[in-house]
């Protein structure tokens, strides 16, 4: 086994008082792709939003790489980060929204470009050249000039990809990648992730695709009611689940 | 056909639907208020160009008048100085208000209560009448000892004071309007910079900002108009701008009627150009908005003539 790259650890989250994440553990190996599967309202988003700090947990630490992700300890007391230092861990995450948020009155080119030149401090040459590489290998290398408007949604989705991986990250996060998206659409950026995953990139993929998770996950982890109630490889998961609950659910979505 | 037979049709009916003629519809009603209209506005231009009170020519001797033109950059100054300054302040004030600090915040609704609730006339001759409230303005440590202090009519003038006033006034405005536009940036956008690790000031800068405009640039343009033609109540604290020179001239002369068209012409001028630049800068910040820009009035016009002619 190789080392652990995500690190979760007895994670808990409310939002006033509803508890969404109820004591989550979770280890990720670097190289792995785990997808997590759940029920909307399981904490599966909230989670990976906990990972690079878009939400606080109440409880319970994640580190990535070793490192504490919106701390620093010292004996026994953790000490919130400054937001600058926060930023910075995070250009170590990627992250992947389920509504792109690419910046619209930016051209494609300048929203890869904008992250690495302005958190990194890499030149704008440098950059630039890594952005056309990487739109290149989402297969969008004419679209440097477009406005993000007037791209599909699988394409607008796949330079967000090409956005996250501008940073080089240690890890990518995908939230719901595919759920804003027509059906049609889906294959082309599944098919960008998969690829990815065959690279050897650290990732953890939130979704409803049960096809994906199959064929591209190294770990399925299913999460309801904030805790993850099994995981495992997908063929123990999907096809030979433990629990009840995950029974119940995989025999209505597939 | 023959044409003996009873049951041929009266009509005879074309063939191919596609012949048929359209007849539109005859809009009476309309072109009857439209000739009552181009009668009434023939009726205004005449009395215009004939009625002798007008006094065209009073009107010619001043409008390029050297004093009226100094007035009109007076004007100009007072405007460009409190659009800038008022709009940095407003920002300021803004972002303050959408602060997480409870005291910046209640600070900024406050500024926005106060200067919003005083009419920037009362304003204006407050700060006027600056130098009764503090004899000196000093710089030194708050509550503690004074390093150097000065006399305050000789360091704000009366341009300063007015310069003041109208930039106090319009932050306030300026700060609703941006934190407008603030609010209407999706949040997703802040998010997705937060998760870039995009530094917080650049976050504001460059992504949030630019979005915002959007949203501020058509009321800030009223704004920027309004206080265009809001300068002339400066005209209380004897400053020599437009609407002051101008009151000045027909207090010597009398000539009020072609005195006051020459301050109505400047404004609409003045006004006009800054529809303009609006238009332009709007166009501007609708970059990526559409998925194909509109055209600029001079392509357009280009278009129709092209189109015309082919």
């Amino acid at each position: 086994m190789s080392a652990v790259m995500v690190d979760v650890h007895g994670v808990h989250k409310s939002f006033g008082p509803q508890e969404v994440l109820r004591g989550v553990d979770l280890e990720v190996s670097a190289g792995e792709v785990t997808v997590i599967l759940g029920p909307s309202g399981s904490g599966k988003s909230t989670l990976l939003r906990t990972i690079n700090h878009l939400e606080k947990v109440n409880r319970g630490w994640i580190s990535i790489d070793g490192e504490l992700i919106g701390y620093r300890r010292s004996g026994n007391k953790l000490h919130e980060l400054k937001e600058k230092d926060v930023l910075k861990q995070r250009t170590n995450i990627g992250f992947v929204f389920q509504n792109f948020n690419l910046f619209p009155h930016l051209t494609v080119l300048e929203n890869l470009v904008e992250a690495p030149v302005s958190a990194l401090g890499r030149p704008r040459k440098e950059a630039e050249d890594t952005a056309r590489r990487l739109l290149e290998r989402v297969g969008l290398a004419d679209k440097t000039g477009a406005y993000p408007r007037q791209l599909s949604g699988g394409q607008q989705q796949r330079v967000a990809i090409a956005r996250a991986l501008a940073l080089e990250p240690k890890v990518l996060l995908f939230d719901e990648p595919t759920s804003a998206l027509d059906p049609e659409l889906v294959g082309e950026v599944l098919d960008v992730i998969k690829d990815l995953a065959r690279t050897g990139t650290t990732m953890i993929v939130v979704t409803h695709e049960i096809g994906f998770a199959r064929e591209a996950a190294d770990t399925v982890v299913f999460m309801d009611a904030g805790v993850v109630v099994e995981q495992g490889p997908p063929s123990a998961v999907l096809d030979a689940p433990q629990h009840e609950r995950t029974r119940a659910f995989l025999s209505k979505v597939l | 056909m023959s044409s003996d037979t009873i049951t041929e049709p009266a009509p005879r009916l074309v063939e191919d639907p596609a012949e048929l003629k359209v007849v539109p519809t005859r809009h009476y009603a309309r072109w009857a208020a439209g000739a009552a209209v181009i009668v009434l506005i023939a009726q205004f231009v005449h009395g215009l160009a004939t009625n002798p009170v007008w006094e065209w020519n009073v009107f010619r001797d001043y409008v390029l008048s050297e004093t009226i033109v100094q007035a009109v950059w007076v004007t100009l100054q007072l405007t460009a100085y409190a659009t800038v300054l008022g709009f940095l302040l407003g920002t300021v004030i803004a972002f303050m208000r959408l602060s997480r600090s409870p005291l910046l915040s209640t600070v900024a609704w406050a500024y926005i209560w106060i200067f919003r609730s005083i009419p920037m006339i009362v304003q204006l001759v407050f700060w006027f009448n600056l130098s009764a409230l503090y004899k000196e303005l000093g710089l030194g440590i708050p509550f503690g000892p004074v390093f150097f202090s000065v006399d305050s009519n000789t360091l704000i003038g009366t341009i300063g004071a007015a310069v003041i006033g109208l930039t106090l006034h319009q932050a306030a405005y300026a700060a609703e309007i941006v934190r407008g536009g603030v609010l209407a940036v999706d949040d997703g956008q802040l998010e997705a910079a937060a998760a870039l690790g995009i530094p917080r000031l650049r976050q504001i800068r460059r992504i949030v900002l630019p979005q915002a405009m959007r949203a501020i640039l058509p009321t800030a343009g009223n704004e920027i108009i309004g206080l265009l033609k809001g300068t002339s109540v400066v005209y209380v604290m004897s400053i020599g701008e437009l609407f002051y020179q101008v009151q000045v001239i027909y207090g010597r002369n009398g000539r009020v009627i072609p005195l006051l068209l020459v301050a109505t012409a400047w404004y609409v001028v003045l006004t006009s150009l800054l529809s303009v630049a609006q238009y332009y800068v709007e166009r501007r910040y609708a970059r990526g908005a559409d998925r194909t820009p509109p055209p600029t009035p001079f392509q357009r016009a280009r278009r129709f003539v092209t189109k015309e002619s082919s």
